[in-house]
């Protein structure tokens, strides 16, 4: 009853840790190869975190308020078929040029806004499990990718590809607009994590729903937008990954929810709710994408074993996570 | 006197740079029941988490029979034969009495468990203590006090000689009380020792043969019980006089707020009318089960339920809590530690929770929220330090600062649960003034309460709720001890009160 003033010195630890897994990853692939830290490499390694970085910071909110979302690799999937799908229709029509792109992304914004509200909505007002609800939504939009592929590949028109390109390729001053658009969905997630209402409710919500719906709070809507705010950024994901390739199958976006989740939880984000940060799981998502990148530019060990070191860095985070919480 | 089972010297705790307790001695002698009282946050934890072998000693010496000895931990206080019960029981609720009481030391046959050996001890142990829970119910169902017999029953098994208990009657009924109570008295005299700590102390002077009383992590008085009466056992427990526990009562109060008519809880209340004045205490009393809680909470839209609800003249609809809000109604809950305070995060999160659009435009206003914080220090004298979470702040710490949050948020209704569970006598009396003076603000308050005493000494009119219905209305002289429980219990001037209320 009278423990205290305990300093807060376990909480530097569990800030600490994650920068400083990034600072020796770096570091290694400093050491292993000279153009690591060159500016093509670098580029490099943040556009891939784009797409999986985008998405885990909506992921980010959905696990702090408690909550959790398997669906986002298919439901990715999904919308870059429905995208591709609509694009190739209005093509005829409309012709290759800036609205027919234009309606290709309202549609990946608003497929993903749908599909998010669905989720949410069954895990709020149906007060099912989010891991059942989104196991069983994951199921159904990839198999809705499969089946509007036909079992093949949706493929956008070459010419609408080769202008629509630009979106993953171009960017302004050297940096391509997937980095730009990570970047600041990464500092708006971070403003909106730490210092908004919806930020604090999310935490509190995550921490205990019923001190949450007790002290007034309106929990049913916070949790519902987290899970809209997480379909739109799996839209806005799409939006960046659709030009890349120019196609859809039912492999687009395998184990991305895995990957956005795992990034989540190494930057710090307590799995069961509560306690989040989105600048820790930019961090976790480019430990994640350095780790693939330093195996391929090292002979060492095969990249075959990166989804094996990815594992072990994963329960590895975890457990300095726990050692870094309060003990009794 | 006998020789001491287990005794601390000298036995100071520190947390960091702060010393928490100070030198104290403790002795516990087998076969005697010896009660730890003292405030809330005056070391009555820190010593029992001492003697359980739960936290070491930062100095000083513990003493099992004689000799000093190192608690590396409660298992290796357990294998001594120290057991602790906690407040919040220490139970797998889905498993049954028996899976529960073997925990960890199943009896086995070759590989597989001998479940008949263990129902048979685990029927003796219940029956030593005159529990008829069967050995294969499972815990969840299991009433509070037969879930403190699983407790000790555990604790029987492991051959305790000395018994910790951390507030053991605060969840009880009387009726579980009294069980409690004589299985206590049947354990010391089987030679255990007792250490129990209560804030009840009529409880104390009925059981105890040995007092220690505690103040800011001190020993200031210890001897036989039979010593002190309860008046000078609060006095030494807060350090002054404490002579009127309860604020005097206002004679005005002013216009009716808040209106209810035929409200009813589905499975909980039914048919429930009353008014509520600006400047009022409404006290409500009843049973446990009687349906107090849950007809507030239907109140506050935590709750499905029905019935014409009139704020300040018009009607109103309230299906959630936020709604309740809007129109200035806040319920304060009877559980802080699962729906009053986020245990894991610290004072300021905490505070501003229910009031944060009061500090939110498009961004926090970090700094504001600070600056309430230090005003609801001020106001409600709350006393831990900033940085620590919640969940280390002492009961009636964390009492106030529910009181705090409820009232950042400037509700003009307020229903207040149970105001003081599970807190000292020198807290209670600043809550009662803090609730007196809400009052005098012109909010008008409703106060549940199980302790009599309480509903009686604040409320300016009581209302008693009896399955689920308001079974009558008491004012002024008329609220008395006798009349509360004859309508609670639904029995006519004649009969004989039963005491059994709580």
């Amino acid at each position: 009853m009278s423990d205290i003033a305990k300093p807060p010195r376990q909480i530097q630890m569990g800030v600490i840790g994650p920068i400083l897994a990034l600072v020796i990853l770096v570091a290694m692939g400093a050491a292993m190869n000279p153009n690591f830290l060159g500016w093509d490499n670098i580029t490099n390694v943040l556009a891939r975190s784009a797409f999986i970085g985008i998405i885990a910071v909506g992921m980010t909110f959905v696990i702090t308020a408690g909550g959790l979302d398997l669906s986002v690799g298919s439901m990715a999937a999904f919308v870059a078929g429905l995208m591709i799908l609509v694009m190739n229709k209005a093509l005829p029509t409309m012709g290759v040029g800036v609205p027919v792109v234009l309606l290709g992304m309202a549609v990946a914004l608003g497929a993903g806004l749908v599909a998010g509200l669905v989720n949410g909505l069954l895990i709020t007002r149906l007060g099912i499990e989010a891991f059942i609800v989104t196991l069983g939504s994951m199921g159904i939009y990839r198999s809705l990718v499969t089946w509007l592929a036909d079992g093949g590949t949706l493929s956008l028109d070459f010419g609408l590809r080769t202008f629509y390109q630009p979106v993953y390729y171009g960017g302004l001053f050297g940096i391509s607009w997937p980095i730009i658009v990570f970047a600041v969905v990464v500092v708006l997630g971070e403003i909106l994590m730490r210092s908004t209402a919806f930020g604090r409710h999310c935490a509190a919500i995550g921490s205990n729903d019923q001190v949450a719906r007790y002290s007034s709070v309106r929990v049913a809507r916070v949790r519902l937008l987290t899970y809209v705010m997480l379909g739109v950024l799996v839209g806005v994901a799409t939006i960046m990954y659709v030009p890349r390739l120019g196609s859809a199958s039912s492999a687009t976006g395998l184990l991305w929810e895995l990957e956005a989740i795992a990034a989540v939880i190494i930057g710090g984000t307590v799995l069961k709710g509560g306690f989040g940060r989105v600048w820790g799981t930019v961090i976790g998502v480019l430990i994640l994408t350095l780790i693939g990148n330093i195996l391929n530019l090292t002979d060492f060990v095969s990249p075959y074993l990166n989804g094996a070191i990815q594992g072990a860095i994963i329960v590895l985070a975890v457990v300095l996570q726990r050692e870094s919480k309060p003990g009794h | 006197m006998t020789t001491p089972v287990l005794a601390l010297s000298g036995v100071s705790r520190s947390f960091g740079p702060i010393e928490v307790l100070h030198g104290v001695d403790i002795t516990l002698h087998p076969g005697r029941v010896h009660a730890l009282i003292g405030e809330n946050g005056a070391g009555k934890s820190t010593t029992m988490k001492i003697l359980a072998g739960y936290q070491p000693a930062s100095s000083g010496v513990i003493l099992l029979d004689g000799q000093p000895v190192t608690l590396s931990s409660m298992g290796d206080a357990e294998a001594r034969g120290i057991s602790m019960i906690h407040q919040e029981f220490n139970l797998a609720e889905q498993l049954t009495v028996e899976q529960n009481i073997f925990l960890g030391r199943e009896l086995k046959r070759g590989p597989f468990l001998d479940k008949p050996a263990m129902q048979a001890t685990t029927r003796d142990l219940l029956a030593r203590l005159d529990c008829h829970a069967a050995p294969d119910r499972v815990v969840s169902s299991l009433s509070n006090s037969d879930k403190q017999m699983v407790e000790i029953a555990k604790a029987l098994l492991r051959d305790t000689r000395v018994l910790v208990m951390d507030e053991p009657t605060a969840v009880l009924t009387q009726t579980e009380t009294a069980v409690l109570m004589a299985q206590v008295r049947v354990l010391r005299d089987q030679g255990t020792a007792v250490l129990f700590t209560s804030h009840k102390l009529d409880e104390v002077k009925a059981i105890a043969d040995d007092l220690t009383i505690m103040r800011d992590g001190a020993v200031v008085w210890t001897g036989p019980a039979s010593d002190l009466d309860e008046h000078q056992m609060a006095e030494a427990m807060v350090g002054r006089e404490v002579s009127d526990l309860y604020p005097p009562k206002s004679t005005t109060v002013g216009e009716v707020v808040l209106q209810v008519s035929g409200l009813s809880v589905p499975g909980f209340a039914e048919d429930i009318s009353f008014t509520l004045r600006k400047g009022e205490i409404l006290g409500i009393a009843g049973l446990i089960g009687s349906g107090r809680t849950e007809t507030f909470e239907g109140l506050a839209g935590l709750r499905p339920a029905k019935g014409a609800v009139r704020i300040k003249g018009r009607p109103v609809t309230i299906r959630h809590p936020w709604q309740a809000l809007d129109h200035g109604l806040c319920y304060l809950t009877e559980d802080r530690k699962t729906r009053g305070l986020l245990l894991q995060k610290g004072m300021r999160d905490n505070l501003t929770l229910q009031a944060l659009h009061k500090f939110s435009q498009v961004f926090l206003n970090k700094s504001a929220e600070d600056a309430a914080l230090d005003q609801a220090i001020a106001d409600f004298d709350i006393r831990g330090s900033r940085s620590v979470i919640v969940g280390n702040l002492s009961g009636g710490n964390q009492q106030k600062l529910l009181f705090a949050k409820t009232m950042l948020s400037d509700p003009d209704i307020i229903v207040i649960d149970e105001p003081t569970r599970g807190i000292d006598i020198g807290t209670k009396q600043q809550m009662y003034g803090f609730i007196r003076r809400l009052a005098e603000q012109g909010r008008a308050i409703v106060v549940i309460s199980s302790e009599m005493q309480e509903v009686i000494g604040l409320s300016d009119r009581v209302l008693v709720m009896r399955r689920g219905r308001i079974a009558g209305e008491l004012t002024g002289d008329a609220a008395s001890e006798d009349a509360i429980v004859r309508l609670a219990m639904g029995v006519g001037q004649a009969a004989t009160p039963d005491k059994e209320f709580v």
